[in-house]
């Protein structure tokens, strides 16, 4: 039990690492557009979210309607569904109802890519200790930006900008390196972001859109190119 | 911003976001027997992290030019499979140092 959430406590700690820097960037942005720190840090308690965040804050200063908003975070964040709907697979039997509902919250893209990397399946102790160390430095640094952002040098802000990407790559390129099909379905949807990115008229669609049209294109074309090697369960 | 305001907006933000996420965590708990959507979740992690680094990744540092030096950097790691951590912070190393000696040329 216990040894089980210290683990996941030190698998968090990277995640909060790479968190206090995105978060640090949101807390800034945040007081600087007009917002109190403590809003900020609201923002940040109640979300978890870095991309439905950073979309959500020109909607409130702007006064958008609420309706607007929903949409806005519903078609950005609508990944974290299809992320909860594979990481299910991989919960024992200690995830009840309650334990999901409280685990739902922390679900993210990179605690998402953390625990579906475990071997086998994960627990509650386990995940209670995976969301928690990211939790903490995801509202901590978010307050440490919107209280004191415009004190770091701005070396050091643009520097830990490619924090969260460098966790990113060292989560997708083992698996890729080792897995063709993983190697095959990486390289499909970053092309196809690649596309939506740069092809005129492509490129005006929402980056939360262009995320679920590319995960779910490469994934599906994996799925039907290599069902065997993808379909252990594991 | 107003708390009468603001509260609001933070209330719809975090309410579509957890029932994103928690729905199917909860509302789905039999197995899947399809082979293809078996397949399909096992790579979505690996598609929606793809698609999510790239292109933005060159574009996180406000610099092309660092940025693909931090690239550079975190593929060669992660490619050696060091850690997550170790990746993330060689990666804004190699910036600050790019970035370092662009000021020392220009």
């Amino acid at each position: 039990m216990n040894r089980d959430f210290g683990k996941g406590i030190r698998h968090g700690i990277p995640i909060a690492l790479g968190y206090l820097s995105v978060s640090f960037a949101f807390g800034m942005k945040a007081v600087g557009d007009g917002l109190s720190w403590l809003q900020a840090v609201l923002i940040s308690a109640t979300n978890l979210t870095s991309a439905g965040q950073m979309a959500g804050l020109p909607l409130m200063l702007g006064g958008a309607t609420l309706t607007e908003m929903a949409l806005t975070q519903l078609t950005i964040n609508l990944r974290y569904g299809l992320m909860s709907l594979s990481l299910g697979r991989k919960l024992d039997g200690s995830m009840g109802t309650l334990q999901r509902l409280i685990f739902s919250f922390a679900n993210t893209d990179e605690i998402f890519a953390v625990a579906s990397s475990q071997p086998g399946k994960v627990g509650k102790s386990y995940l209670y200790g995976l969301m928690l160390t990211p939790f903490l430095g995801w509202t901590a640094g978010t307050l440490l930006g919107g209280v004191a952002g415009t004190l770091l040098p701005a070396f050091v802000r643009s520097a830990l900008g490619i924090a969260i990407y460098g966790m990113f790559l060292a989560i997708i390129l083992p698996p890729a390196r080792e897995r063709k099909p993983v190697r095959f379905v990486v390289a499909l949807s970053v092309a196809l972001s690649l596309c939506f990115r740069y092809i005129p008229g492509l490129n005006r669609v929402s980056s939360g859109f262009v995320i679920i049209i590319c995960a779910v294109a490469a994934a599906a074309a994996g799925a039907a190119v290599y069902p065997e090697q993808g379909g252990e369960g594991s | 911003m107003s708390w009468s305001a603001f509260l609001p907006y933070v209330a719809v933000m975090a309410v579509v976001t957890y029932l994103i996420r928690m729905l199917p965590l909860t509302a789905f708990r039999k197995p899947i027997r399809s082979r293809f959507v078996q397949s399909f979740l096992t790579y979505i992690p690996y598609a929606v992290l793809g698609a999510m680094t790239f292109p933005e990744v060159f574009y996180s540092t406000g610099d092309l030019r660092t940025a693909a030096v931090g690239v550079l950097t975190a593929v060669i790691l992660a490619w050696r499979g060091k850690s997550l951590l170790t990746v993330a912070v060689a990666a804004c190393a190699a910036v600050a140092a790019a970035q370092g000696i662009l000021l020392l040329i220009g």
